[in-house]
C-alpha cells in the first residue's frame, strides 16, 4: 500500500519526453565528469610502454602496480624520510580539524540562541568573509605570521585553520534551525548552566553538522602543501612532497596518476562515509 | 561672547553624556552577556587575526610604498593611479578575469542548480553515486593535473593524438601556449571542478523541501514539471541560491591556481594572466608589497561589489 502510493507521487506531473530530455543532460554532465578521473584511474595502473603509445589508448590493458612501486621507491629516496612529511599532514589534519569543530561549535552556540549587542556584528563579518578568498589577504597574512614569529612553525598551518568561516557559518544555520528554543529554555529552568546547555544538550544534536565541519576541514587540510608559510624541508607536509613528483616531468606521467589516486582516496573515503550527514546539514544552509 | 561659550558648554557636556550613556549602555550588555561572548571570543578572535585584520592592513598597505626591507612610506593614490594609468598587463588581467568569472560563474551556478534538481528525483543509492561523482573533482583538489596530460601539447597527448589519429587535424596543437586555445581549455577544466559547496547546499535544501507542497501544488492546477519547478521548488531554496551564489562568485574570481598549474607562468602573450596571478606576481616575485597591495584591494572591491549586486538581485526573485 505504502509503496504503491510513493510511486504514484513519483510520477506526478512527470511526462516521458522530459524525462528523456533530462536523462540526456545528465548522462552528459556524468560523462563529462567522470572521463578525467576515469583517465587518472586508468593512467596509474598503466605500465611504461602503454603510456606513451601512438594512436593514445584511453583505458590500460595490462594493468600493473609498477607506479606505485616506483612512488614508493622515489620517496624513499628523498632526503627527508616519507613518514615525517606523513606525520605532519596528520597532526595538521588532526589537530586543525579537532580545533576548528570545538571552536566554531562554542562560537555558533551563542550567535545561534542568544541575544547580545554585538552579535550581528560578529556574525555579518564571517558572512562577509565568505566573499573574498584568502589571495586578498595573502600579504598581510605573512606579514602577521612574521611579526607574531610563527613562519616556519606549525601554528602558522593549524591556528589559522581553526578559525575558518565556512565552518562557522554552516554551524550556526544548523542550530539555529535543528536545535528547540524550549529544550534550552527547560534546561535552564532546571539549573543548568550555559556551559552544560552546550555541551549535553546542544552538541548531541548537531553532529550532522559537526561531521560535515570535519569533512571540510579534512579536505582543505589533508591538500594543504604549507608552501606560503613553511621553508624547512622536515616541516613539510604530504601533499607537497608529492605533488614534487607530479610536476618532476612527463617521465613521471605514470608515477604522477599514482600520487593523484593516493591524494584522492582519503577525502573521498570520508565523503562516503559521512554523506547522509553532510546533506543534512547542508538542508540548513541557505542564508537570509 | 557669554552665551556662545554657554552652548559650547552645553554641547560638549551633550556629546559626554551620550558617550556615557552609550558605554554604560555597552558595559552591561558585556557583563550581561559575559558568557555569549566568552564562547564567541576564542573562535572569533582568531578569525579576526587571519581574516579581516589582514583586509584593514591591505587597505593601509595600498597607499604605500613597501618593499619589506624598510618601513612604508606614504604615496597616497599613487599605486591605484599607476594600476590604472601606467599598466597594461594589468588592464588584460582585469579583462581576462572579468571573461573568466562571467563565463564560469554563471555556468556553475546553474550547472549546479540543474544537476542538483535532477540527481533529487532518482532512487537514494543512484543519488548519493551521482552526488558523489559530480562533487569529486572539487573534493579532491589537485587532480586537476590530470588535464594537463589529456591536453599535452605533443602528438602523444591524448586529445591530439585522438584528433590526428582521426584525421582532424594534421599537426598537434598546442593547447597551453597558443593564446587562442588557452582560455576555453582551462574554462573547460576549471568548470569540471566547479561543482563544490554550493552544488552540495542545493542537494541539501532540495532534499529538505516537504513533499506535501508538491502534492498540494498538484491539486492547485499545476500541471508539468516546469511549471513545479518554478512555482514551488525554486521559491522554496531561494536562501540556498544565495549561499550558492555567494560560494560560486568568490571561487569564480579567485581562479589562478588551476590557471597557473595548466598554463604556466607568466602565460603566452598573458592570455591567462587574472588579477590573482598579477597579485602574485607583484607580491611573491617582485616584493613590491604596497602595490600588490593595491591590486589585493581591487579584487577585493570587485568580488564584494559582485556578491552585493547579486544578492540583491536573488533577494528580488524572492518577493
Amino acid at each position: 500500500m505504502k509503496a504503491k502510493f510513493r510511486i504514484r507521487r513519483k510520477r506526478l506531473n512527470r511526462s516521458l519526453g522530459g524525462d528523456v530530455f533530462l536523462f540526456t543532460f545528465l548522462g552528459i554532465g556524468a560523462v563529462f565528469t567522470a572521463i578525467p578521473l576515469v583517465f587518472l584511474i586508468s593512467q596509474a595502473f598503466k605500465p611504461l610502454n602503454e603510456l606513451w603509445l601512438y594512436p593514445p589508448q584511453f583505458f590500460v590493458r595490462n594493468p600493473t602496480f609498477k607506479n606505485f612501486v616506483d612512488l614508493f621507491v622515489l620517496m624513499g629516496e628523498s632526503w627527508v624520510p616519507m613518514s615525517r612529511y606523513f606525520f605532519n599532514t596528520l597532526l595538521l589534519v588532526v589537530v586543525g580539524t579537532g580545533g576548528h569543530i570545538i571552536l566554531a561549535s562554542m562560537a555558533a552556540y551563542p550567535l545561534a540562541k542568544h541575544d547580545f549587542l554585538f552579535k550581528p556584528f560578529l556574525f555579518q563579518t564571517v558572512v562577509l568573509s565568505l566573499m573574498f578568498t584568502y589571495q586578498v589577504t595573502a600579504i598581510p597574512n605573512y606579514l602577521i605570521m612574521a611579526k607574531i614569529g610563527w613562519v616556519d612553525t606549525y601554528a602558522a598551518l593549524i591556528v589559522p585553520a581553526w578559525g575558518m568561516s565556512l565552518g562557522l557559518f554552516l554551524m550556526r544555520q544548523f542550530m539555529v534551525a535543528m536545535v528547540p528554543d524550549e529544550l534550552i529554555e527547560a534546561a535552564r529552568v532546571d539549573g543548568a548552566s550555559e556551559l552544560t546547555i552546550f555541551w549535553r544538550i546542544v552538541m548531541p544534536i548537531v553532529k550532522p553538522a559537526w561531521l560535515t565541519l570535519m569533512i571540510l576541514s579534512v579536505q582543505q587540510l589533508w591538500r594543504e602543501t604549507g608552501s606560503r608559510f613553511i621553508y624547512s624541508e622536515e616541516l613539510k607536509t604530504l601533499p607537497y612532497a608529492l605533488t614534487q613528483v607530479i610536476w618532476g616531468g612527463i617521465a613521471r606521467a605514470g608515477v604522477g596518476a599514482a600520487v593523484g589516486l593516493v591524494l584522492m582516496i582519503v577525502p573521498i573515503v570520508i565523503f562516503v562515509i559521512n554523506q547522509a550527514r553532510v546533506v543534512e546539514t547542508m538542508s540548513t544552509s541557505g542564508l537570509d | 561672547m557669554q552665551p556662545v561659550l554657554e552652548s559650547n558648554k552645553g554641547l560638549i557636556r551633550g556629546i559626554g553624556g551620550k558617550i556615557k550613556r552609550i558605554s554604560t549602555y555597552v558595559i552591561s550588555d558585556l557583563k550581561e552577556n559575559k558568557v555569549s561572548y566568552l564562547l564567541v571570543m576564542p573562535y572569533w578572535t582568531i578569525f579576526f587575526v587571519f581574516t579581516i585584520l589582514p583586509v584593514i592592513i591591505a587597505i593601509a598597505l595600498s597607499f604605500t610604498y613597501y618593499n619589506m626591507l624598510e618601513p612604508p612610506q606614504w604615496e597616497g593614490l599613487h599605486n591605484y593611479l599607476r594600476l590604472f594609468l601606467d599598466d597594461d598587463v594589468f588592464l588584460i588581467a582585469i579583462k581576462n578575469t572579468f571573461v573568466f568569472a562571467l563565463v564560469t560563474g554563471p555556468i556553475s551556478f546553474f550547472a549546479c542548480l540543474i544537476l542538483a534538481w535532477m540527481i533529487n528525483e532518482l532512487q537514494p543509492k543512484i543519488r548519493a553515486f551521482l552526488t558523489l561523482l559530480f562533487y569529486a573533482p572539487a573534493l579532491t583538489g589537485q587532480v586537476y593535473f590530470i588535464w594537463k596530460i589529456m591536453f599535452d601539447g605533443s602528438a602523444y597527448g591524448y586529445v591530439n593524438g585522438i584528433l590526428l589519429y582521426w584525421g582532424i587535424i594534421t599537426e598537434p596543437i598546442q593547447f597551453f601556449q597558443d593564446p587562442a586555445y588557452i582560455m576555453p581549455v582551462s574554462i573547460l577544466c576549471v568548470l569540471w571542478s566547479s561543482l563544490g559547496t554550493s552544488f552540495l547546499s542545493f542537494i541539501g535544501g532540495l532534499q529538505g523541501i516537504d513533499t506535501s507542497l508538491y502534492e498540494a501544488g498538484a491539486v492547485d492546477g499545476i500541471r508539468n514539471r516546469w511549471q513545479e519547478l518554478w512555482y514551488i521548488t525554486l521559491p522554496q531554496i531561494v536562501p540556498h541560491m544565495m549561499f550558492g551564489a555567494i560560494m560560486t562568485i568568490t571561487q569564480s574570481f579567485a581562479a589562478a591556481d588551476q590557471l597557473i598549474a595548466l598554463v604556466g607562468f607568466p602565460s603566452t602573450d598573458y592570455a591567462a594572466r587574472t588579477i590573482v596571478s598579477h597579485l602574485m606576481d607583484y607580491g611573491n616575485i617582485r616584493f613590491e608589497m604596497g602595490y600588490a597591495s593595491a591590486i589585493a584591494v581591487i579584487l577585493f572591491a570587485f568580488m564584494v561589489i559582485t556578491q552585493r549586486l547579486v544578492q540583491k538581485y536573488l533577494a528580488k526573485l524572492r518577493d
